[in-house]
């Protein structure tokens, strides 16, 4: 079985139930998969071979005992984003180079708590912030379809890590698109689920009111399986909503009678012509399966979610990064002769230049005098867009758009310009605003580089997403295509 | 442009009046801290060691609700007259400092649990409401400490255990008109904290802290001068050593001819000034936003309403209540409920009392026993800086001696020698009085034979005494007490002197 790094987790979990496998057999494929392509497409920040074979153990004895649920035994990469107890968490930022959390994240709990194997960490845009991957303080990570073009960001080498079969799956984080953006690139599976679905303890904040952890899957039934494992209310985030966790998989029928679907025409302006064409394609495939579609559906203010995320995201994350002093954790500068010279320089070395911007953009808003111009305004902006989408809801199961308006861009080719970096995201970031659910599923090729198929749901509606995801999926083998790696 | 100061000086004698409000800080009494499960008694704990990733402001981490911290609040909130609004939030305060875990502290800015109060002061009959801008509720900031080492190398050292501890915020409006004023509206404001159970109010531990804000203008104006932002106050007697130096300094400022500005001055405890420590060019600017981690507090006025109802006696309405149940004079009752714990013993002692079957016993004994209280107690309270909670008198002692100067064991002058020892041994009056032979004398003949001695001995007062001059039988008496250590019972002293006197003018 030397493909077994290929397997999805539903395929992999029912092996490892008959036996026919064992994790360590598992994660030794998927150790072998990455010395073999790691070097190419630089995916991961940590990779602990040691204790992810320990684990792999100690989830066999697990499953020799009878004890085996759907991520028992299945190596998984994560974000380097969500804190691991005794394994550093970077936020690929000089910052927490050598930052080793004492504590797991909520999410981290829980795959532990089904012995999931955790490989390592994956690489991403420096806390998150970017849409390329490029921004990681340690190296850029390359499309796996294209080496010279980026896997998208913030999450992109956990959508890379997927696309090679690096790991059967990863989680990302999203706070404007960084899990669906680079999934659409890669041509794989990524849920950002509603805001409070997911706990957030122990992901390190970039905005708080806009991240959400989620999966990224080979498939949407994966999707599903993880989705069940990670979500549910925790008492230790208060906004996590105490909303009861369904099984996902239950919601995957392959037909989409009875589901009217709304396409916003918003969400074409600007699009690459060859992206256009394949979602065309996309919907009315979806039609075929029984769908209703409306073509002609409009959500106006979805022009202004651009600049209010550009507000609003900023604006938290120059509170959130604030802790970041040098005094407790982390970098520190030594040679300062006072403690503020301390304090500034650690800033000034331990970030990266897009960091830096951000927590510019977001003290300047909140400042005085211009707090009402800028934060306020851009609040009242994001309860418009909230509402355009509850309305648009009232009518439609779900929205159906483009993930990105291009497909994968080359390296270096946006860096330089962080206005047509951040449009990159305008597709995904309205959802974010509006703390909606939403999935990227794999929906053609254009110029050999995959484009991703957006499902928008309502508050909760994870489930009628991961349906329309499903029925797609199944009428398609967008999926199955595999980068030349 | 004619300055306001230039308008002042113009005039020969200036009176002014001053302008102050008060930012007081009170560390609620909760189990844990504000936004963690950490203990928040970390009063003699030594540093770092009541910390986890929360209160450290670590990455990922995030707060939640200590919900009595709240209950605390609104039960303050509402003790002031406050209107609870149903809905309240949190927001983050922006401002780099090592004392700051995350870079912001979690506040309230716009929308704090309690607005538009009062608290009522009544010094000396004059009744005044103080208006009380706002209950709002935050997290404590870490303690920082600067030292210098032998190589003359400066540190700031960092304890964390103070960090998220939950911390009221009470603002007065600026209806404070004299340093008087402020030390008698922190009083006030203390003994409603310590009713309510939910501070010590201990100023001098920290638990309790004060800001003032301060201007004076020419009375009569209603211009408002630059104000002057006081800190580092630590009792209350520096509070008002503090904005007294303050008033009059910025007085003397204007009759020079200098304008005032916007300016915090710390308070200098050993020198007895306040020194300019910012301008408000300096000022921080905090970028208050809502707080995205915490929900928005809603309150449902049933409960709300249910805390109000559940609110203990507060201090004027005990006081009040002495007033009419004990027939304490106003003057005792305001002193006596200041302190939670003082009018607490008051009543253990009130309650002790054998005789108090007539309305008139029981006031006439409850004098007795504030003016116990309030004399030589809080004399030997201060003289040893004890607090009653600490003292080794228990009520029942104090009633004890109080029933034997009544039955006539112990006279007055013995009673205030027994009590110091009582104060400082815990010993029972019964005891002390046994030890060193202080019970009264009321056997006459006893007396007669101190009372012979004494006019043996004093030949001018007596003489002074025939010839009319009542004084000398005063001090004829004091005579017989001194002989007696105060022993004697005074009546029946005077009573054997009349008699041998007279006895002698017959003659």
């Amino acid at each position: 079985m030397d493909e077994l790094h290929r397997l999805t987790i539903s395929q992999a979990h029912q092996l490892l139930k008959e036996g026919k496998i064992s994790s360590v057999e598992l994660t030794k494929a998927s150790l072998r998969r990455l010395a073999e392509v790691e070097d190419k497409v630089h995916a991961c920040v940590t990779i602990n071979e040691d204790a992810a074979l320990e684990q792999a153990e100690e989830a066999d004895k697990a499953i020799s005992g009878g004890k085996i649920e759907p991520l028992t035994g299945i190596p998984a990469l994560i974000k380097d984003i969500m804190c691991t107890k005794g394994m550093r968490t970077t936020c690929s930022s000089k910052m927490l180079e050598n930052f080793t959390p004492p504590y797991d994240a909520t999410v981290i709990d829980k795959l532990k708590a089904r012995k999931t194997v955790i490989l390592g960490k994956t690489n991403m845009d420096e806390f998150a912030m970017g849409s390329s991957t490029e921004n990681s303080a340690f190296f850029p990570t390359e499309n796996p379809w294209d080496l010279d073009r980026v896997p998208g960001g913030s999450s992109g080498g956990s959508a890379v890590a997927v696309a090679t079969d690096e790991a059967v799956y990863t989680l990302g984080s999203d706070t404007g698109g960084s899990i669906r953006q680079p999934a659409g690139f890669c041509n794989v599976v990524g849920l950002k689920p509603t805001y409070g679905r997911v706990s957030r303890f122990g992901l390190v904040a970039f905005a708080s009111s806009l991240d959400q952890i989620g999966p990224i899957t080979k498939d949407v039934t994966d999707c599903a399986l993880v989705m069940r494992t990670i979500a549910g209310h925790d008492q230790r985030d208060s906004t996590s909503i105490p909303y009861p966790v369904p099984d996902y998989t239950k919601a995957l029928i392959p037909d989409l009678k009875d589901l009217r679907l709304g396409i916003p025409q918003e969400y074409f302006d600007g699009i690459q012509e060859e992206v256009k064409a394949n979602l065309q394609t996309a919907i009315k495939r979806l039609e075929e399966l029984g769908a209703e579609i409306d073509w002609e559906v409009s959500l106006p203010h979805t022009k202004y979610a651009l600049a209010a995320y550009y507000i609003l995201a900023p604006s938290e994350a120059s509170a959130n990064l604030a802790r970041y002093d040098g005094v407790k954790y982390g970098f520190s500068y030594q040679h300062a002769d006072n403690m503020w010279e301390a304090m500034e320089k650690t800033k000034q070395f331990g970030f990266g230049a897009e960091v830096k911007r951000r927590i510019m953009l977001g003290t300047y808003a909140l400042s005085a005098g211009y707090y009402d111009a800028y934060y306020l305004k851009a609040q009242k902006v994001r309860t418009l867009i909230r509402q355009e989408f509850d309305q648009a809801f009232e009518k439609y199961d779900a929205l159906v758009t483009p993930t990105s308006p291009t497909a994968a861009f080359k390296l270096g080719e946006k860096v330089d310009d962080p206005l047509q970096m951040y449009l990159s995201d305008v597709c995904t970031l309205p959802v974010n605003i509006a703390g909606i659910p939403a999935i990227s599923i794999p929906a053609g090729f254009a110029n050999g580089l995959p484009t991703g198929m957006q499902v928008i749901g309502k508050p909760f509606g994870e489930e009628t997403v991961l349906h329309i995801a499903f029925a797609y999926e199944q009428a398609t083998d967008w999926h199955k295509r595999k980068p030349p790696i | 442009m004619p300055r306001p100061s230039d308008a002042v000086i113009l005039t020969d004698v200036v009176n002014y009046e001053t302008i102050i409000g008060l930012e007081v800080h009170a560390q609620l009494l909760t189990k844990s801290k504000m936004f963690c499960s950490c203990s928040a008694d970390y009063a003699d704990a030594p540093p770092n060691t009541y910390v986890c990733p929360i209160c450290l402001g670590m990455p990922g981490v995030l707060p939640t609700i200590n919900q009595k911290a709240i209950e605390y609040t609104v039960m303050t909130a509402l003790a002031l007259n406050c209107t609870v609004s149903e809905y309240a939030k949190f927001d983050r305060k922006n401002y780099p400092y090592p004392d700051l875990m995350k870079g912001y502290q979690i506040s309230q800015y716009d929308a704090p649990i309690g607005q538009h109060g009062w608290l009522a002061l009544d010094t000396n009959g004059t009744k005044k409401r103080i208006g009380i801008t706002r209950v709002h509720l935050e997290e404590d900031v870490a303690k920082l400490t600067h030292r210098v080492t032998t190589e003359g190398e400066t540190h700031s050292l960092v304890d964390v255990n103070r960090a998220g501890v939950p911390l009221m915020e009470i603002v007065s409006e600026p209806d404070i008109s004299s340093p008087e004023e402020a030390r008698q509206y922190l009083i006030k404001l203390r003994a409603i904290l310590q009713y309510l159970g939910v501070s010590t109010g201990n100023m001098e531990e920290g638990s309790f802290r004060c800001d003032a804000n301060i201007s004076i203008r020419p009375s009569g104006s209603t211009d408002y001068l630059p104000k002057v932002e006081v800190k580092n106050m630590n009792s209350f007697k520096a509070v008002y050593r503090a904005l007294d130096y303050e008033a009059e300094r910025q007085s003397q400022e204007l009759e020079k001819g200098k304008r005032l500005i916007q300016e915090t001055r710390g308070w200098v405890e050993e020198k007895g000034i306040t020194v300019s420590q910012r301008s408000k060019e300096y000022a921080h600017d905090y970028r208050y936003f809502p707080e995205p981690d915490l929900p928005p507090l809603v309150f449902d006025k049933t409960w709300v309403e249910e805390v109000r109802s559940q609110l203990p006696e507060l201090p004027e309405v005990r006081r009040d209540r002495f007033i009419s149940q004990y027939g304490l004079p106003a003057y005792d009752a305001n002193l006596l409920v200041d302190s939670k714990a003082m009018a607490n013993y008051f009543e253990d002692c009130v309650k002790l009392m054998t005789d108090s079957s007539s309305e008139a016993n029981l006031h006439k004994r409850s004098k007795t026993v504030s003016n116990w209280l309030l004399g030589d107690f809080s004399r030997m309270l201060n003289a040893t800086n004890t607090k009653i909670e600490e003292t080794k008198v228990t009520p029942k002692q104090l009633v004890e001696m109080l029933n034997l100067m009544d039955e006539g064991t112990l006279s007055g002058p013995a009673a205030k020698a027994a009590f110091e020892d009582m104060f400082l041994s815990g010993k029972a009056a019964s005891d002390i009085i046994a030890e060193k032979g202080l019970s009264q004398i009321s056997d006459s003949s006893e007396i007669e034979k101190v009372v012979t001695q004494v006019i043996a001995g004093n030949s001018q007062a007596v003489s002074d005494f025939e010839v009319g001059k009542q004084q000398a039988l005063t001090f004829l008496i004091g005579q017989v007490m001194r002989a007696t250590k105060g022993r004697a019972n005074p009546g029946l002293a005077k009573e054997v002197l009349l008699d041998k006197l007279g006895g002698k003018q017959n003659a």
